[in-house]
């Protein structure tokens, strides 16, 4: 994250690669490229000091499409790639992109570990709870009975969610953002980009082809108000288009539940307030069936703790400062005889 | 090659020790009874005493397996002369066997009329009924023909550590210091370096190390008093050049040569590995020194060691990758990224029995097609294989020197049987060694990142951070000219046949095939790689000693193979390759270059015997 750039400051252009997208049309995916490109200026990071790395599905295809450095790895493993590159590299400014197929199935291990290790890189996964580059079969996020392609009696495992799935793992920053709704998107990849360790981000994105409308019930216009509640540091737990539903404890079960303001006696200073440094909340707030309850989105949760890539290179000053190398002696050490 | 211990009958009686050209001793007893310990010692003190040696380890793959059974005998060989030494000898002259189930899975192995040491004190019934004896085969006469000596070690080595005050318990633990001692009498070796290496073991708790000088000095002395003089032998040291030894084992060999790497090439190695035996020691023995240069990351799995490896490869540190069989199966589909992306990648394969989790402790050499060939779609990558022990720390370097020059993965292929074998390694002078030469582009004027060097092929290594060289790489395929992502059929064309031409190309730029021993025709050629150099080089020796017309040449690059290979073999009638699967070089040279060599595999998990090469050889010259 260092190499601050002089004036003059750069623009979205200067990180668009020559290279044509080639996303279906309609896809979320030409969003979130739009504005991830439109925030990285605002980093203040060189170029040529940003890796994009990923997987392999539609999502994976981001690397090309950006101007800076890029590595298109194979499935699941981006984890694992960008944990190479920052370790080598700490100054490198680290993305990864990925998608609910390729990050939650075949490289579900690798992004536990990664989150578990707080290696400072910046994670995009892009739900769309659909494979959508081997055209249509169920991912790891599809609901019970999603009829596919491959499942034509109905998804039979149950799915998971990745923001859940991140707090598990003991993520230091998770949250949560939609494809079409560039502002708060922009907002998010922001605070991802400043937080120091993985940034887990889960964007709700629209698969025009295999999944459209997957997400309809909470994104779309006449229904965002109503269905998702937009969590902020400090701020109530509120939502819908008069802002008089919350979310409270439920003293006897400990459980979250939907409260409406004026109703039963409900006044505002009954509703939780968001603290993103709560992880028992966070988990709470991943935890909320819908429809009975909204989605939540923004940051739900963020702390500090070392990094990975920190503490290794931390660990190999530590013993840089206990002595030089000396190959000579190393090589001759232990029993030796001369002749 | 050693001399056997003669029969005792041929021994004199009188106090002077029987000069031999060597021996060959093999400790065995209980997984806890510190056989390991006892054999490395013992090793240290041939050394020491100017022997040539080698050294081999056969432990077995439980951790610590009920104590007093078969299957948890732990054993410890080692061959030690006054002249050359190349493997860790066939059969034993000497069998230490601390306890019955020691005694009934060595036994076999001690030539006749060998000595066998038992430890009298550990055949009790419930010892006896554990291994399987039905009597005790120290009073059935079931060995006779052997020259036994029966002593009770664990009473002895009770009475010898008294003084210590240390409990039963742990006197009975210092019973193989008292072997130790017994054995440095028999050979006349010096105490002062074990007593050394306990006082520095156990610098923690001086009864301890109290107890097991007392034991070592106890078994020393025991020799001097029992009426065994005649078994007393001395073993001269043997002339070999001039230079500071160390012993080494293979894998302590790799991850030093995986140190000089960094420091040779001044470019920072990232090694990535994930726990198994037997590579797991490289990750260990490395991980102890950070300021080399050298990163270590234990990763999830093999997968992920791999890709840690080829990120950091991306950003400009050279990814080294150590595993064995079943984790570089697991590899491959990443090993195939580096050849598309072509990055530097080291993947070092100490390989072991298999199929699937196989023989995990046992040695192999079945992985060689697996390396050359098991990728998806047309990927070559340059294959090494290392012969000895010390030989690992220079093909380490030369695997690191192509990865660099060509920017294509190097497998180096070692074994269970080197990694853990050890033999006498003159240290290297580090200023001797040659600088690895890296090239980081910088010049944005016409790159493109599959920009090739004319010469060698390898595209330019750019590194993210670098201003002006912006690309994106990948596994899918690359425009030649441009290395935008292309799908174009001629250019995919192109591009295998220059990624192929590239891995070829490296046999201009490695040593040419050399004959380690005899002529360079004639009528038969032993052609062997990997960990059966000594075994081959041994019997070939022999077979010479003989008269007979045979010659040994062993292959260190394997693909490519070195350009003089092919008009090499055909100067001989007859190629004979011995090796450690059913027949993999074998198709690799009959393929290459069209002649008729013969296979001689040998896949019991066990190194070959240089009797058996031996016996071959004299068969195929016979026939």
């Amino acid at each position: 994250m260092s190499n601050i750039v002089p004036t003059p400051k750069l623009t979205k252009k200067d990180f668009e690669s020559d290279q044509d997208v080639r996303w279906c049309p309609g896809c979320g995916d030409y969003s979130i490229l739009a504005n991830v490109q439109r925030m990285m200026p605002d980093l203040g990071i060189a170029p040529e000091d940003v890796v994009w790395v990923s997987g392999i599905g539609c999502s994976s295809r981001f690397p090309y499409y950006m101007n800076t450095y890029g590595f298109h790895t194979i499935h699941g493993r981006a984890p694992a790639i960008a944990m190479g590159i920052k370790v080598a590299n700490p100054k490198l400014s680290v993305w990864l992109v990925t998608g609910d197929g390729d990050g939650l199935s075949i490289g579900g291990n690798h992004l536990m570990h990664a989150l578990r290790r707080n290696l400072d890189i910046k994670m995009l996964m892009f739900n769309n709870r659909i494979y959508g580059l081997t055209k249509g079969q169920y991912s790891p996020t599809s609901e019970v009975g999603k009829t596919t392609k491959s499942t034509p009696s109905g998804a039979p495992d149950f799915p998971v969610d990745p923001a859940a799935f991140a707090l598990g793992c003991n993520a230091t920053f998770v949250a949560r953002s939609i494809d079409t709704d560039a502002k708060h998107l922009n907002e998010m990849l922001l605070r991802a980009a400043k937080h120091r360790g993985t940034a887990f981000m889960e964007i709700y994105q629209n698969c025009p082809v295999f999944n459209d409308g997957a997400f309809e019930p909470f994104t779309a216009k006449d229904q965002k108000e109503e269905q998702q509640l937009r969590v902020a540091h400090g701020q109530p737990l509120l939502f819908g288009a008069q802002r008089n539903k919350g979310l409270r404890i439920d003293p006897r079960t400990l459980a979250l539940e939907v409260a409406t303001l004026g109703e039963n006696g409900v006044e505002e200073k009954d509703i939780l307030i968001h603290d993103e440094t709560n992880s028992t909340l966070a988990v709470m707030l991943t935890h909320m069936p819908f429809p009975q309850f909204p989605v939540a989105v923004g940051v739900l949760y963020a702390t500090q703790r070392p990094t990975y890539d920190g503490t290794v290179h931390e660990q190999a000053e530590a013993a840089r400062a206990k002595g030089a190398p000396d190959l000579q002696r190393l090589l001759a050490s232990g029993n030796t005889w001369t002749v | 090659m050693a001399q056997q211990a003669q029969p005792v009958s041929d021994i004199s009686s009188g106090e002077k020790p029987t000069l031999l050209r060597g021996a060959i001793v093999r400790f065995a007893g209980d997984s806890g009874d510190g056989m390991q310990v006892t054999g490395n010692q013992f090793t240290v003190a041939a050394a020491l005493a100017g022997n040539d040696l080698a050294t081999f380890p056969d432990f077995p793959a439980e951790i610590r397996a009920p104590a007093g059974t078969t299957y948890g005998v732990s054993g410890f060989q080692i061959n030690f002369a006054s002249e050359n030494v190349f493997t860790p000898g066939d059969a034993p002259d000497v069998l230490v066997a601390m306890n019955p189930a020691a005694l009934k899975t060595n036994l076999k192995d001690l030539k006749r009329s060998g000595l066998l040491i038992v430890n009298s004190g550990a055949f009790t019934t419930a010892n006896l009924k554990k291994a399987g004896y039905n009597e005790n085969p120290l009073e059935t006469g079931a060995l006779d023909g052997y020259n036994v000596l029966a002593i009770d070690i664990s009473k002895n080595t009770q009475t010898a550590v008294k003084e210590s005050g240390v409990s039963t318990k742990e006197a009975n633990r210092c019973k193989n210091f008292w072997t130790l001692g017994l054995m440095f009498w028999i050979y006349g070796r010096d105490l002062d370096s074990t007593i050394k290496w306990i006082e520095m073991k156990f610098k923690k708790d001086g009864a301890v190390a109290r107890a097991n000088i007392l034991a070592l000095r106890g078994g020393y002395a025991y020799g001097d008093v029992a009426e065994i003089a005649h078994y007393r032998f001395e073993v001269p040291a043997a002339p070999v050049a001039k230079g500071t030894y160390r012993n080494i084992g293979g894998n302590q060999a790799t991850a030093l040569g995986i140190l000089a790497a960094a420091q040779l090439s001044g470019v920072p190695v990232m090694f990535g590995a994930y726990p198994i035996t037997p590579a797991s020691d490289i990750l260990h023995e490395l991980s102890r020194y950070k300021n080399y240069g050298v990163t270590t990351v234990q990763a999830e799995d093999e997968i992920a060691a791999v890709c840690v490896a080829i990120g950091s490869s991306y950003a400009g540190h050279i990814g080294i990758t150590a595993s064995s069989g079943p984790g570089i199966a697991l590899k491959t589909e990443a090993m195939g990224l580096a050849i598309a992306t072509e990055l530097p990648l080291v993947i070092i394969n100490v390989q072991r029995g298999g199929p699937s989790t196989g023989l995990p402790t046992k040695t192999e050499q079945a992985d060689l097609l697996q390396a050359v060939y098991g990728r998806n779609g047309e990927a070559p990558l340059c294959v090494v294989a290392a012969a000895s022990p010390g030989d690992c720390f220079h093909m380490v370097l030369e695997a690191v020197r192509l990865t660099v020059k060509f920017m294509t993965p190097v497998v180096l292929l070692t074994d269970g049987y080197l990694a853990n074998g050890a033999e006498p390694w003159a240290v290297p002078n580090v200023a001797d060694l040659p600088k690895i030469e890296v090239e980081f582009r910088k010049d944005p004027e016409g790159f493109h990142p599959f920009l090739r060097n004319p010469e060698t092929l390898a595209r330019a290594w750019a590194i993210p951070g670098t201003p002006g060289l912006l690309h994106r790489i990948g596994g899918i395929e690359k425009d030649y000219d441009s290395g935008h992502i292309s799908y174009d059929p001629a250019n995919h064309e192109r591009m295998s046949k220059t990624r192929a031409a590239k891995v070829a190309g490296i046999a201009n730029h490695i040593p040419e095939q050399t004959i380690e021993l005899g002529n360079d025709s004639g009528k038969l050629l032993v052609l062997g790689w990997g960990s059966t150099y000594g075994a081959i080089r041994e019997a070939v020796q022999r077979g010479r000693d003989r008269g007979l017309d045979v010659s040994h040449a062993h292959v260190r690059y394997i693909n490519p193979f070195p350009k003089n290979l092919g008009d090499l073999l055909k100067r001989f009638e007859r190629v004979l390759i011995p090796e450690m699967n059913l027949g993999q070089l074998v198709k690799l040279i009959r393929s290459d270059f069209l002649i008729p060599a013969e296979s001689f595999p040998k896949i019991t998990g066990q190194p070959f015997k240089i009797d058996e090469i031996e016996e071959k050889i004299r068969q195929l010259m016979e026939s």
